[in-house]
C-alpha cells in the first residue's frame, strides 16, 4: 500500500492546487493585503519612522512576508473543513487509497501557494524599491526558514480545519497569529516600546525569525537569532504535527 | 452455506456515542448479487451501520465482514472491494464533472482514466455538462455523479446511504434504474432508505432498523405475511400524484437537469 503514497498524495495535490488556481480571489486577498501595509508603511507611516539606516522596504520585507504566511494559511484551514463537511474526506477514506495523503496533499497545498504569495510579494517590493545584496545561499537560507515557518503554521492550521464547527471559525485562529508581526521587531525596532511590550516582543517568535531574514537580506551575520528562529519553528512544529495527527485520528477511528 | 457465500456479514454489531446507544446488537446478511434495503427513521442507526461496514467507523463490539475481509481486521482489503456513496453527494465543486470522475479513476488506478470518465458521463446523461464546474449542477446531476464515481473500478459492493433524498421524482426514477442495472450486472448493493416505496421497488430483502436492532427482515412477501391477511375490497384507483407529476412534465427533460 505504501508504494502508492507519492502517486496518491501526488493526485490529490494536483486537485487541491486546482482548487488554489481556480479561486484566483484567495491568491489576491492573500497578497492584496499584506502589499497594501507594504504600501502603506512605506508610504505613509514611512517618513515618520526611524527604524535604522536608510531603505524602509528592506526593514519591512520580513515582516510583510510573515503576515502574508499568517495570513494564507486560513485557507488551507478553510479548504480541509470544506472537504470534510462535503463528504469528499470520507469518499476518501473509503478507497483503497493511503489514507494520509489526503492529509499530506494539504499541507503541500499550503506550501506552494505560499510560496507563490512570497514571490508575487517580492516582486511587488522589488518594484517599490526593495533590494538585496544576498547571495544565493542566502536566499537559500531565507527560502527555507519561509518554509518551515509555513509549514509550522500549516499544521496548526490543520487543527483549525479537523476542529472547527463552522468555515468562519475555521479561518478564525489566523487572527492573533497575523496580528504578532505587529508588536514584533517588524515595523520598528522592538528598542523603542515600553516595557513590558517590549519584553514581550523580544521574546515572541516573529522576532527572531524577522531578524535572522533581515540579515540574511542585509548580508549581515545572523548571530543566535537564527537558532532561535529555528528552535520556535521546530518546536511549534513538532506539538502542532503530534496535536495534529491525534485530532486527526479520533477524525477518523 | 449461505454464509460463505455471503456478500456482507453482520453479528451482534453495537456502537455507542457516550450515553447514546445507537446500534444494540445488529444481525443480518446481505447474499452477492442482491439489492438489501435497510430501512428505518431517521437517527434510527443506518448511516452508523454504513459507517462501520465501509471502515469509517470501528464497532464497540461484534463483527461485520465485508466481501470475505473483517471490517475491524483487514480494512484495507474491505476497501478495495467496496465503494460508498454518502448521504450527501461528496463531489468536488470546483472540479468539472469529468475531473471528479478522473480523479477517482487514479486514486483507484484504473487505466485510461479519461475514457473510462467519457464513458460514465455517457452513461449518466452528464456528457453535454462535462466541462462544466459541479457548483453549477442541479442536486440531480450532482447525485448522478456521485453514483457515478462510485462505479469507478467496478467494486463488489456498493453502499448508498439515502441515494434518493431531496431529488425530484424523475431524479428517483433515474437513480432507480441506475442500482437496478447494478444489481443485474452481479454487484451487491446495500442501500438505506427512509422511503417505504423504494424498498418495495428495488429490494431484494428488507430489513427495518428501530431502535438500534433490526425488527424485521425479509422479502417484500415476508414482511407483507407478518400482517393480517389483505381483504379484497373494491376501491376506484385514483392516479398517485406522482404519476399525475411525470405524465405533465413529460420524462424527455432529463438533458437538461
Amino acid at each position: 500500500m505504501s508504494t502508492h503514497f507519492f502517486s496518491d498524495t501526488s493526485v490529490m495535490l494536483g486537485r487541491s492546487l486546482r482548487h488554489v488556481t481556480r479561486s484566483m480571489d484567495t491568491i489576491i486577498t492573500v497578497t492584496i493585503m499584506p502589499i497594501a501595509f507594504m504600501l502603506l508603511f512605506v508610504y505613509v507611516f514611512g517618513g515618520a519612522i526611524r527604524a535604522g539606516s536608510g531603505n524602509y522596504v528592506n526593514y519591512l520585507m520580513p515582516g510583510i512576508l510573515l503576515i502574508a504566511i499568517a495570513s494564507g494559511i486560513a485557507y488551507t484551514a478553510f479548504r480541509l473543513f470544506t472537504d470534510l463537511q462535503s463528504g469528499i474526506f470520507e469518499r476518501f477514506h473509503s478507497m483503497p487509497i493511503v489514507r494520509s495523503s489526503v492529509l499530506w496533499a494539504h499541507v503541500l497545498t499550503s506550501l506552494v501557494s505560499n510560496m507563490i504569495s512570497v514571490v508575487v510579494i517580492v516582486g511587488v517590493g522589488l518594484l517599490i524599491g526593495f533590494r538585496s545584496s544576498a547571495g544565493v545561499l542566502a536566499w537559500l537560507a531565507v527560502a527555507g526558514i519561509l518554509v518551515l515557518f509555513t509549514l509550522t503554521l500549516t499544521w496548526i492550521a490543520v487543527i483549525a480545519g479537523l476542529s472547527a464547527k463552522s468555515a468562519d471559525g475555521a479561518g478564525a485562529f489566523s487572527y492573533p497569529i497575523i496580528f504578532l508581526p505587529f508588536i514584533s521587531s517588524a515595523f520598528v525596532p522592538t528598542a523603542s516600546m515600553p516595557g513590558p511590550v517590549r519584553a514581550f516582543a523580544e521574546n515572541q517568535p516573529v522576532t527572531s525569525i524577522v531578524n535572522t531574514i533581515r540579515a540574511l537580506f542585509e548580508q549581515q551575520p545572523v548571530g543566535t537569532d537564527i537558532w532561535i528562529a529555528l528552535a520556535w519553528c521546530a518546536g511549534i512544529l513538532v506539538v502542532a504535527y503530534t496535536i495534529a495527527m491525534a485530532v486527526y485520528r479520533r477524525k477518523i477511528a | 452455506m449461505e454464509t460463505n457465500n455471503a456478500a456482507l456479514q453482520v453479528r451482534g454489531l453495537r456502537k455507542s456515542y457516550d450515553e447514546l446507544h445507537v446500534l444494540k446488537g445488529v444481525d443480518f446478511d446481505v447474499a452477492r448479487g442482491s439489492i438489501f434495503a435497510l430501512l428505518g427513521s431517521n437517527g434510527a442507526g443506518k448511516t452508523t451501520i454504513v459507517r462501520i461496514l465501509t471502515t469509517l467507523l470501528k464497532p464497540d463490539s461484534g463483527t461485520a465482514s465485508v466481501d470475505g475481509f473483517d471490517v475491524v481486521s483487514q480494512p484495507a482489503r474491505v476497501r478495495e472491494s467496496v465503494s460508498l456513496t454518502g448521504q450527501f453527494a461528496a463531489v468536488d465543486e470546483i472540479l468539472t464533472g469529468r475531473e471528479n470522475l478522473i480523479l477517482i479513476a487514479k486514486l483507484r488506478h484504473v487505466k485510461s482514466a479519461g475514457t473510462v470518465a467519457d464513458d460514465l458521463l455517457g452513461r449518466f446523461g452528464l456528457a453535454d455538462a462535462a466541462e462544466r464546474r459541479v457548483s453549477t449542477y442541479s442536486g440531480g446531476m450532482r447525485r448522478r455523479l456521485d453514483i457515478a464515481m462510485s462505479l469507478i473500478g467496478n467494486p463488489r459492493i456498493i453502499f448508498l446511504d439515502e441515494p434518493t433524498t431531496g431529488l425530484d421524482p424523475e431524479g428517483r426514477i433515474e437513480v432507480w434504474k441506475v442500482i437496478q442495472n447494478l444489481a443485474d450486472s452481479g454487484t451487491t448493493v446495500l442501500l438505506t432508505t427512509q422511503y417505504l416505496d423504494e424498498a418495495e421497488k428495488l429490494a431484494d430483502r428488507i430489513a427495518i432498523l428501530h431502535e438500534g436492532t433490526i425488527i424485521v427482515s425479509g422479502t417484500l412477501e415476508d414482511l407483507r405475511k407478518l400482517l393480517p391477511p389483505a381483504k379484497v375490497e373494491y376501491v376506484e384507483r385514483q392516479p398517485s400524484l406522482e404519476e399525475i407529476f411525470l405524465a405533465i412534465v413529460g420524462s424527455d427533460k432529463r438533458e437538461q437537469r
